[in-house]
């Protein structure tokens, strides 16, 4: 009975191990936008499809932003000069419009997840 | 002009909702507007507060502060829902006893009275405290304060317009329903907004989505839309849903269900009192 509590304990840390190390490898994945003039550059990002992966967004102006996006179920608003980072996916290929809220007419964009 | 019109709208509207369905709730209790008037204005207060600590918020909790803060904001205000439906169960009845015997003296009220001006105030802090950062860009923005000024309240007359319908529309209610639809509603309003505050979480990385979007029905009502809107504050309404904001949305309908359930008093024989 002991052993098999060991056992398990052992393959518990082991695969504890590996997702941490997954985890940990795919917060190298990061993709970046900024926000300049009210508008996202680039407009359009290619992602890749079927995986998490993070999101940069750079709001270099100097009043806030909502970075927002019906498809990707996103919302968050981002400070003047601030960085802001979104867990984005997995995503299924597409593309997914985002806008900054609060100039909607000029800052919009695109991902393209593939 | 309109775009600030139209944020400032969709803003308001949320908290228009909730308000108009605590007033509903609250329709018969003395000294309501003192306390549903004073959540609107701590609501207020808050949103400048968390408006101006804003970049402090959002360095939180490893650049996940704003996720996390609006998902506790929205999990304490399911909890005031909750509360407030399981005291109505348990002494809803006598409630409506009392008040059809004797009028309108309910001073045992107050307490899911605080609840819900709690309610109140979160909403109008939440949405408010957005409101106040984009109505700031926009004069900052070199736009004018004229633009901003008229397009905010044109946006919040609207706003209060949708609520005040609302409102209208559900004093309609035969007062022998009352208790149960208000329950319902408050029900309805807490699962919508534990789904809500789970989205946030799945934002956050703090929770797995479990297949995102569970179903896609964005073609036939999309929720932006002013419908979509309405039906996303009074029940929860997501055309795209996170697995777990459905599981979270179920579960808070079971469990404040059961517990209003196992609290309910059973309906006191009225006593044939000479009056």
């Amino acid at each position: 009975m002991k052993h098999v509590f060991i056992i398990v304990l052992a393959a518990a840390a082991l695969l504890g191990t590996l997702s941490y190390r997954t985890a940990f490898s795919q917060e190298a994945n990061s993709y970046s936008l900024i926000i300049e003039d009210h508008r996202f550059k680039p407009s359009e990002l290619q992602v890749p499809a079927g995986q998490k992966f993070k999101l940069i967004v750079d709001n270099r102006d100097p009043t806030p932003e909502e970075f927002e996006s019906h498809a990707l179920k996103l919302e968050k608003v981002i400070p003047g000069k601030r960085q802001a980072t979104l867990n984005v996916g997995p995503l299924q290929p597409g593309g997914y419009d985002f806008v900054g809220e609060f100039h909607e007419k000029t800052a919009q964009g695109r991902l393209v997840a593939q | 002009m309109i775009g600030t019109l139209v944020i400032v709208f969709r803003e308001v509207l949320e908290a228009a909702l909730v308000i108009s369905i605590v007033l509903t709730a609250t329709r018969s209790v003395v000294g309501r507007g003192w306390w549903v008037g004073g959540g609107v204005v701590v609501g207020l207060a808050g949103s400048t507060v968390v408006a101006g600590f804003a970049q402090v918020i959002a360095d939180a909790a490893a650049g996940m502060g704003q996720e996390i803060f609006n998902a506790s904001v929205l999990f304490f205000a399911v909890s005031m829902l909750g509360w407030h439906n399981i005291w109505v169960g348990r002494h809803g009845r006598e409630l409506a006893l009392e008040m059809n015997a004797m009028g309108r003296r309910v001073s045992a009220g107050e307490l899911p009275l605080l609840a819900l001006a709690t309610v109140v105030a979160l909403a109008v802090l939440r949405e408010g405290s957005e409101v106040v950062l984009f109505l700031y860009g926009i004069a900052a923005g070199g736009d004018g304060v004229w633009p901003m000024l008229s397009g905010g309240l044109l946006g919040l007359l609207a706003g209060a317009v949708v609520g005040l319908t609302m409102y209208l529309g559900l004093l309609r209610i035969p007062t022998r329903y009352l208790f149960t639809a208000t329950s319902g509603l408050i029900l309805l309003l807490a699962a919508g907004m534990a789904a809500q505050a789970t989205g946030f979480l799945i934002q956050a990385d703090w929770l797995p989505a479990w297949q995102q979007p569970l179903w896609d029905t964005s073609a036939i009502l999309a929720e932006q839309s002013l419908l979509g809107q309405i039906l996303h504050v009074l029940v929860g309404y997501n055309d795209r849903p996170a697995g777990m904001q459905v599981v979270f949305y179920l579960a808070t309908l079971f469990v404040v269900g059961g517990l209003m359930r196992v609290f309910n008093t059973p309906t006191p024989q009225p006593q044939r009192v000479a009056a």
